[in-house]
C-alpha cells in the first residue's frame, strides 16, 4: 500500500493501480473536509447574527 | 542476493515421474506427510477436507476385466510457471502470501502472511492447495518427532507442497559452507523422491543439463517448456500452465487422461500457449 | 414515545408494533451472530466449504449483494451526473440500501477469511496484480462514499437537524454530492469489475475464464454492466415491498416507470453482450482447452443446461422486453414479476460464476463436486438480511428517505399523534 512495504516495486501497475486509488481517496478526503469546514464557517456566521430557518 | 543471482544461472526444480514404474504404494505421501509436518484428523475419511500435499490418483481406461488398464497418478503441487511467472495461484493472491521464484521456480507459500481468503485454491486446477480447516493437533507424543525446520501451519491459512524447500535451504548452506555456490544434484532432494521404492520420481534442475530430470525430459524453450520426450506429458498443458511436474508413460491411454482433449484431437498433438 | 424522532407531517406505525417487528427480525440477527461467532471462535470447519469449495455460499452472497447493491452507484449516476432529477424521489432508498448491502459484503468476507485479524494484510501487503485486491480496495472506498451519502440523510432527522452545524453540514453535503458520486461511480466501475475478474482471470479453470481487453477479461465488462443494469431493479424490488408493507405509495409512478425502463434497455444491451460472450466461450475459447459445452453442464445432478437458461433467457431477456415495454412495465404485476425475474437471474449469474466454477472439474480423471452449505454459513447469510430489514425500519422510521411520501399521503388532522406537547410541530403541513 504503501512504497515502504518491502513488496512494492515502482513499475506501472503500482503506479496505475495506487495512483488511482490515492486519487479517489484525495477526493473523498477534501470533499468532505470541504463540507464540514463550511459547514463550521455557515455555523458561526449564522450565531453571529444570520437566521436559522429549520 | 543480486550479486548471488549474478553468478548463478537461474534454475528451474523439477519433477519427472514414471507412470509406468509407479506401483500406487503411497510412500511418497506418507513421507510427504512425515517431512513436513502435514496434520491430519482424527477421521480421515472425508478426503475433500484432508491435507495431502501430495495426493495418489487412481485412473483407470474405463475398460472391463480383462481389459482394464490401471495407473497411480502422483500429484504434487505442479509448481507453474505459467508465462513468465504469471501462476494459476500466484497471480490471484491479494496479500502477495505466496510467490514464483524466478529464481528456483519454486511456488512458496508464506503461512503467516496468508489470511486464507482461498482465491488460490480457486484457481489451482489440480487441487494442490489445501487449507487448514482445523487447528493442527497431533496424537500424544507425536510432536517430538515433527521436522524441526519446517514450521507447523496454524488454522486457516492454505498450504502446499514446496518442494521441501527447507532441504533446499540446508543444502545450500551446506553448499557455501564448503565455498560452493551451486547446490549438487545429490544434495537437493525431496523427501518424496527419496521415499519412492521403484524410483519413479526424479528430482532436479530442469535448466541444467547434467542434471537427471533435464536428459529425461528434454525441455524445449521454445514450445512452452513441452518436453521432447515422446513418453512425457503434463497435466492440463494446453491451459498454459506450464508445470513443472513431467509424468511419463508408454500407455497412450494415460497420456491422453492428462488433458483434455476433443474427439477428433489426437493425444499431445495440440498447440501449448505461450 | 418516539413522535418528536418521527419526520414532520409523516404517519408511521405505533411504537409497540415497530418494536415487535424489530423483536422478530431481531431473534433471526441474533441467530445470525451466534454462528458468526461460531465460525470466528472455532474457525471455518464450521461451514461444509472444502478444499474443492474454497469460495462457495458467502463468496455468492458477496457477489449477489454487490451487483444488487449496484442501484445506489447507478441511480446516483443517473441522478447526479447525467441529471435525472426525477430519481431525487428515490435516491435516498438506493443509498440506504446500497449500504446495507456494502456493509453486509464486508461483514461476510470478515467472517469468509481464516485468518480475519489479518484481513489488513490485504491493504498493507497488497498485491496489485489480484483482481481481488482490486475488489478490497474500491469496496472499502466506495463504503466510505455510501456513508457520505447516508449521512446527510441521517442528519435530516427532525430532531438532529435542529443543531445548527448538523443542518449546514448536511447542506453542503448535499450541495457537493454530485463530486462523491462521480466518485463513487468511478470506484464501483472498477469493483464490480473486479468481481467479475476474480472468475475471469483463473485461466486453469475453463469454465471461468475469459479473453478480453488488457488486463481486464471480458466477465470484468460483463459484471460492472449488469451491476448498474441489474441494481436498480432490486432497489424497486425492495421499494415496492416498503410500500405493502406499509401500505403507503411513497414513489411516484413515473419516477418508478423512469428506472424500471432505464434498467429495462440495460439488461437488455446486457443481456445481448452477455450471449455473444457465451457463444464466443462456448464455440472458440472451451474447444481450444479441450472442452465442449456439454462437459459443463452434464453428467451431474445439478448443473445442467436449465441454469444457463434461466439466467439469461428467464432472468435476463424476459425481464428486459417486459420493462422496455411501455404497456408491460406500466402493470404493476408485470413490472414487479419482471424484477423479481431479473433479481433471480443476477443472482443466478453470480452463483455459477462462483459455484459452478468450484463444481466442474478440470482434469480429466477429476469428477463433479457438489456442495451444501452448513447451517452456520445459512445464517450467517441470513444474518444481513435481518441486519438490512432493521436498517430499513429504523431509517424508514426516523428519517425522511421518500420526499414524496408526504405529498402522496397527506394527514388528516385527526390522524396527527399527540404527544408531550410535540403535537404542535408535528401537525405543521408537509414541506418537500
Amino acid at each position: 500500500m504503501f512504497p515502504f512495504s518491502f513488496e512494492w516495486v515502482w513499475d506501472a501497475g503500482h503506479m496505475v493501480f495506487h495512483g488511482g486509488l490515492w486519487y479517489a481517496l484525495s477526493i473523498i478526503g477534501l470533499g468532505i473536509t470541504y463540507c464540514v469546514i463550511k459547514a463550521a464557517i455557515d455555523t458561526g456566521n449564522e450565531k453571529d447574527g444570520g437566521h436559522h430557518d429549520v | 542476493m543480486k550479486e548471488e543471482r549474478k553468478q548463478n544461472p537461474s534454475m528451474k526444480y523439477a519433477m519427472a515421474i514414471d507412470l509406468d514404474r509407479c506401483t500406487g504404494c503411497g510412500a511418497c505421501m506418507v513421507a510427504c506427510m512425515a517431512e513436513n509436518n502435514v496434520p491430519f484428523k482424527a477421521d480421515e475419511s472425508n478426503k475433500l477436507d484432508s491435507i495431502t500435499w501430495l495426493r495418489i490418483y487412481k485412473l483407470t481406461n474405463g475398460k472391463s476385466y480383462p481389459d482394464l488398464d490401471v495407473c497411480y497418478l502422483p500429484r504434487p503441487c505442479q509448481h507453474c510457471e505459467g508465462h513468465g511467472g504469471h501462476s494459476p495461484c500466484v497471480s490471484v493472491c491479494p496479500a502477495t502470501a505466496t510467490d514464483y521464484s524466478s529464481e528456483t521456480g519454486i511456488v512458496s507459500q508464506i503461512y503467516t502472511r496468508c489470511f486464507g481468503c482461498r482465491y488460490c485454491m480457486a484457481a489451482c486446477p489440480y487441487h494442490a492447495r489445501y487449507f487448514n480447516w482445523w487447528d493442527p493437533v497431533w496424537p500424544e507424543g507425536m510432536e517430538k518427532y515433527l521436522t524441526p525446520n519446517v514450521s507447523p501451519r496454524m488454522r486457516g491459512v492454505v498450504e502446499k507442497c514446496s518442494f521441501c524447500f527447507h532441504r533446499y535451504q540446508l543444502a545450500k548452506d551446506a553448499a557455501y559452507a564448503r565455498g560452493r555456490t551451486v547446490v549438487p544434484e545429490k544434495d537437493y532432494q525431496t523427501a518424496c523422491t527419496q521415499a519412492c521404492p521403484s524410483g519413479a520420481i526424479v528430482f532436479g534442475d530442469l535448466n541444467n543439463p547434467q542434471h537427471q530430470v533435464h536428459q529425461i525430459v528434454r525441455p524445449d524453450p521454445k514450445n512452452g517448456n513441452k518436453s521432447k520426450n515422446p513418453r512425457a506429458f503434463r497435466l492440463l498443458e494446453r491451459l498454459g500452465t506450464n508445470t513443472k511436474i513431467y509424468y511419463l508413460s508408454s500407455r497412450e491411454w494415460v497420456r491422453r487422461a492428462g488433458d483434455n482433449y476433443l474427439q477428433h484431437e489426437k493425444t499431445g498433438a495440440v498447440p501449448v500457449p505461450h | 414515545m418516539d413522535s418528536a424522532l418521527i419526520p414532520k407531517g409523516l404517519k408511521r406505525c405505533p411504537t409497540w408494533q415497530f418494536l415487535l417487528g424489530l423483536g422478530v427480525v431481531g431473534v433471526v440477527l441474533a441467530w445470525g451472530i451466534y454462528a458468526m461467532l461460531l465460525c470466528w471462535f472455532k474457525g471455518l470447519n464450521q461451514t461444509n466449504m472444502n478444499d474443492y469449495y474454497g469460495f462457495a455460499l458467502w463468496i455468492w452472497a458477496d457477489l449477489a449483494v454487490i451487483a444488487l447493491g449496484g442501484g445506489a452507484f447507478f441511480s446516483g449516476l443517473l441522478r447526479y451526473i447525467i441529471g435525472k432529477d426525477e430519481l431525487k424521489a428515490i435516491i435516498n432508498y438506493a443509498v440506504v440500501i446500497g449500504f446495507i448491502c456494502y456493509t453486509s459484503a464486508l461483514l461476510i468476507l470478515a467472517i469468509d477469511v481464516g485468518q480475519p485479524l489479518r484481513g489488513w494484510f490485504i491493504f498493507w501487503h497488497a498485491n496489485v496484480h489480484s483482481m481481488l485486491t482490486e475488489v478490497a480496495f474500491c469496496l472499502s472506498c466506495y463504503l466510505g462514499v455510501l456513508t457520505i451519502e447516508y449521512i446527510p440523510l441521517i442528519l435530516e432527522n427532525r430532531q438532529l437537524n435542529k443543531v445548527s452545524f448538523f443542518h449546514h453540514l448536511a447542506h453542503n453535503m448535499h450541495e457537493t454530492m454530485a463530486v462523491f458520486a462521480a466518485t463513487g461511480a468511478f470506484l464501483s466501475f472498477f469493483h464490480q469489475g473486479s468481481l467479475g475478474g476474480v472468475a475471469g482471470v483463473l485461466y486453469g479453470r475453463p469454465f471461468a475464464f475469459r479473453e478480453g481487453l488488457l488486463i481486464w477479461p471480458w466477465t470484468f465488462f460483463l459484471f460492472t454492466w449488469s451491476a448498474a443494469a441489474y441494481g436498480p431493479c432490486f432497489t424497486l424490488f425492495v421499494t415496492w415491498i416498503t410500500e405493502k408493507i406499509t401500505r403507503k405509495k411513497l414513489v411516484k409512478d413515473n419516477v418508478v416507470e423512469l428506472l424500471a425502463k432505464i434498467s429495462g434497455w440495460m439488461i437488455f444491451t446486457y443481456t445481448i453482450a452477455k450471449i455473444c460472450d457465451t457463444t464466443r466461450w462456448a464455440n472458440m475459447l472451451a474447444p481450444s482447452l479441450g472442452q465442449t459445452l456439454s462437459n459443463f453442464y452434464t453428467n451431474n445432478a445439478f448443473y445442467g443446461y436449465w441454469i444457463l437458461f434461466s439466467e439469461v433467457i428467464l432472468g435476463g431477456l424476459v425481464p428486459a422486453i417486459i420493462l422496455i415495454s411501455p404497456t408491460l412495465r406500466k402493470r404493476s404485476t408485470w413490472r414487479v414479476t419482471a424484477l423479481f425475474l431479473a433479481i433471480m437471474g443476477i443472482c443466478l449469474n453470480r452463483w455459477v460464476m462462483v459455484l459452478q466454477v468450484m463444481a466442474v472439474p478440470v482434469m480429466p480423471f477429476d469428477q463433479w463436486v457438489l456442495y451444501i452449505p452448513s447451517w452456520q454459513e445459512v445464517a450467517t447469510t441470513i444474518l444481513p438480511v435481518a441486519y438490512g430489514i432493521i436498517l430499513i425500519m429504523i431509517s424508514y422510521r426516523y428519517l425522511p428517505i421518500f420526499p414524496q411520501e408526504a405529498e402522496l399521503n397527506p394527514i388528516a388532522p385527526n390522524d396527527v399523534p399527540v404527544t408531550h406537547g410535540d403535537a404542535a410541530v408535528a401537525a405543521e403541513p408537509a414541506t418537500v
